[in-house]
């Protein structure tokens, strides 16, 4: 059952402390950073790292809403809030037990 | 015998990477200490140019450019370095070369930026910095396979070694000077998804053919994290923290200050017995040396205060403290990222208002900027010990001292006024609208000693540059207001009743008399309107001229002690929360804003509160104590 459940592309905001899991894409329609500058929080998001194929893994999350959340990608960890990982559909590989 | 003729022209580069890459110790191991620091024109961005010469005798000019993700910025400081890079900048030549700084232990982060510069075709070097560290942690790359993959040269730098920029330096020298191209050849960069995304699928390819093994997290660094980032633990360590560090300032500072004090106190008795009593003696004793001397005693609590911030803010510590506060200070409407400018403005105002140009949103900018005053700096220090100690028994609490917890009140009390203010702001003035945190937590390292050093002399040549200038000159200014016109023959009363600070003074007394302050007071206000801490010197000047007896320090204490109320000292102590008495900061709001409208709205709604906060304190002490 989970095997095939895994297999779905989830938000990464809905991951729990310590899951690991693979990129599969950046949604399009993220809020905008900058009207000016013309940036957005998902060409930003592209550009950290998170891109298809890639393995995030939840490091830590904020009591009580666990928002922000730390992920580490590529050897890097960054700070980001739920509605900005909410942007980031990821698959599962690893759920702690 | 040619090339000995060649006259090489001065190399002009400018360094580029991302944040947190080592890119300024770089810089500062280039050029020690021959940097100049400004603005770039009509920008609050700070621009930092240094300059070297190899061993060859050629001159090179270095430009710092602030650390950036991406050439298609989110903030203004990415885009000055989008804009410099490409020769956009009016009055800013573009670079002969970039050298792109990589970090070996941030690879693809920083790779992905080198492959975006690349793209523009212009002269550029990667310099990897911090592969020492990285191999450390299991980190492998040929350095010369990088360089044929991505086609320019790559050469190892360690920034923090004596001699880890010379190959770097060396090749720099194949470089000439060119024509600076016109800059209308240049492509626009808008933000382009299929770009970046493609860019990012060359990433791990040519790690691959360079054969790389990215470092390990660190188990020291894991459990630091697993701790420090944990929600209660976290909060328990910051809270830890934030405690060492004020009590550090006040217990670790005692010893130099009184130093200090006494030496400026023999010096004043010097001067008093070597010049000839009248005019000048006066000026010197009661004006420079008491004015000058009961400021400067708060060196030492700068010193200690900024020591810790920028150890603090070196070892990657900061960053954690404003992911573990995000979600507290987004209930006011302020960012996580509002810590480090906050906490920087218990030190001082200034500083911690430019470090708010690293939030990104322009309303939480201002949000931060505008209660950044609010959090109690060390020039209201001098006035909050002179009043504690005249006016608040050292009776023990519990385990505590009422003084230390009514200076304690006092700090909360600011910090407290500051979250009502911003929550006001976000709910009634500004137009709500979404800002990520997409913070990056750097990794954990000691603080470069070197650095720290730089830091904290810019710090005390900031500090003294004020007392020998502004509060120099106002002090001369007050002394003499206070000394002239000289009273006529038979007065009763001290001299300065009759001069003009006395005038100014009793003028003034007509606005403070409803919040219970005494002429003296106001009369030390008007310089104290330039700088806080002014006002101690201003008050021991205005008393000091009232007695014979020129020892300030031990003067004043017993003075105000035995001449105010309980409720004149303490609606002080209540103006002092919120006063925003210094012309610096207000100049640095006009600066960083780059209008004239929010230092307005901030001196006017910190009168007002200030003004309040006396008045009920004034008036409810009274009706307390009669």
């Amino acid at each position: 059952m989970r095997a095939a459940a895994s297999m779905l592309p989830v938000p990464l905001s809905a991951l729990p402390r310590g899951t690991r899991a693979v990129v599969s894409g950046v949604l399009d329609d993220t809020p905008v950073i900058d009207d000016a500058l013309r940036s957005t929080v998902g060409q930003r998001l592209i550009e950290l790292g998170f891109v298809s194929g890639v393995e995030v893994e939840v490091i830590e999350a904020m009591w009580p809403l666990g928002d922000p959340l730390a992920v580490r990608v590529r050897g890097s960890t960054f700070a980001l809030r739920r509605r900005e990982a909410s942007a980031i559909l990821v698959t599962l590989t690893h759920v702690p037990s | 015998m040619d090339t000995a003729n060649r006259q090489l022209a001065d190399l002009h580069i400018a360094l580029v990477g991302v944040p947190n890459c080592g890119k300024t110790a770089l810089f500062n191991r280039l050029t020690g200490s021959h940097q100049k620091v400004a603005n770039y024109p009509g920008v609050t961005v700070e621009r930092k140019e240094g300059r070297f010469r190899d061993r060859a005798g050629r001159q090179y000019r270095v430009l710092d450019l602030p650390g950036a993700y991406s050439l298609s910025p989110t903030t203004l400081d990415e885009a000055i370095t989008r804009d410099v890079v490409l020769g956009r900048v009016a009055g800013e030549t573009r670079p002969d070369v970039i050298v792109c700084v990589a970090d070996a232990t941030h690879m693809p982060l920083s790779l992905r930026l080198v492959l975006e510069v690349k793209r523009l075709g212009h002269p550029m070097v990667v310099a990897l910095n911090r592969s020492d560290l990285a191999r450390k942690r299991g980190f492998r790359l040929d350095v010369a396979k990088l360089a044929t993959a991505l086609g320019v040269p790559v050469i190892e730098t360690v920034a923090i070694a004596p001699s880890g920029a010379d190959a770097l330096i060396e090749r720099l020298g194949d470089f000439e000077a060119r024509e600076p191209a016109p800059t209308d050849a240049v492509c626009d960069l808008a933000p382009d998804r299929a770009q970046t995304e493609h860019t990012q699928q060359l990433v791990p390819r040519i790690l691959a053919e360079a054969g790389y093994r990215e470092p390990a997290r660190t188990r020291a660094a894991a459990r630091a994290d697993a701790i420090l980032m944990h929600p209660a633990a976290g909060m328990l360590a910051l809270g830890t923290v934030l405690f060492f560090v004020f009590q550090a300032v006040f217990s670790w500072a005692a010893y130099p200050m009184d130093l200090i004090e006494a030496g400026v106190g023999s010096f004043g008795a010097w001067v008093g017995r070597v010049l000839p009593a009248g005019a000048l003696q006066s000026l010197l004793v009661d004006g420079v040396i008491a004015g000058v001397g009961s400021v400067i005693v708060f060196l030492p609590q700068i010193l200690i205060l900024f020591f810790f911030i920028l150890v603090l803010e070196d070892s990657g510590y900061l960053p954690r403290a404003a992911y573990l506060l995000d979600r507290l200070m987004g209930g006011v409407g302020l960012s996580g990222r509002a810590f480090i400018p906050l906490l920087s403005s218990f030190a001082c105002a200034i500083p911690g208002i430019m470090a708010a140009r690293t939030i990104p949103s322009v309303r939480d900018r201002i949000a931060t900027i505008m209660i950044a005053p609010l959090m109690t700096c060390s020039a209201r220090l001098p006035v909050y010990a002179l009043l504690i100690a005249a006016f608040i028994p050292a009776t023990a609490i519990g385990p505590f001292n009422l003084q230390g917890l009514v200076l304690f009140a006092l700090y909360a009390a600011g910090v407290l006024a500051a979250l009502a203010v911003a929550w006001v702001m976000k709910r009634f003035l500004t137009k709500r609208s979404y800002h990520p945190l997409l913070l990056e937590l750097p990794d954990y390292q000691w603080p470069d000693l070197r650095s720290l050093a730089v830091g904290l002399w810019e710090r005390a040549r900031i500090f003294l540059k004020r007392v020998g200038g502004i509060i120099l000159s106002l002090m001369i200014v007050l002394w003499f207001l206070a000394s002239y016109p000289a009273p006529p023959p038979g007065a009763t009363g001290p001299a300065i009743e009759y001069s003009f600070a006395g005038m100014i003074g009793r003028a003034l007394h007509v606005i403070f008399e409803p919040i219970g302050f005494n002429w003296q007071i106001a009369v030390a206000l008007v310089p104290g309107l330039a700088a806080r801490e002014v006002a101690v010197s201003a008050l021991g000047t205005v008393y000091a001229m009232s007695a014979t007896d020129t020892a300030l320090e031990s003067a004043l204490l017993p003075v105000i002690s035995t001449t105010w109320s309980l409720g004149t000292g303490l609606s002080l102590l209540a103006w002092y929360i919120f006063a925003p008495q210094c012309l610096s900061t207000l100049a640095v709001v006009k600066r960083e804003t780059q209008s004239w409208r929010y230092p307005l709205i901030m001196a006017g709604y910190l009168f007002a509160l200030a003004y309040l906060a006396s008045f009920v304190t004034w008036r409810v002490t009274l009706a307390l104590t009669t």
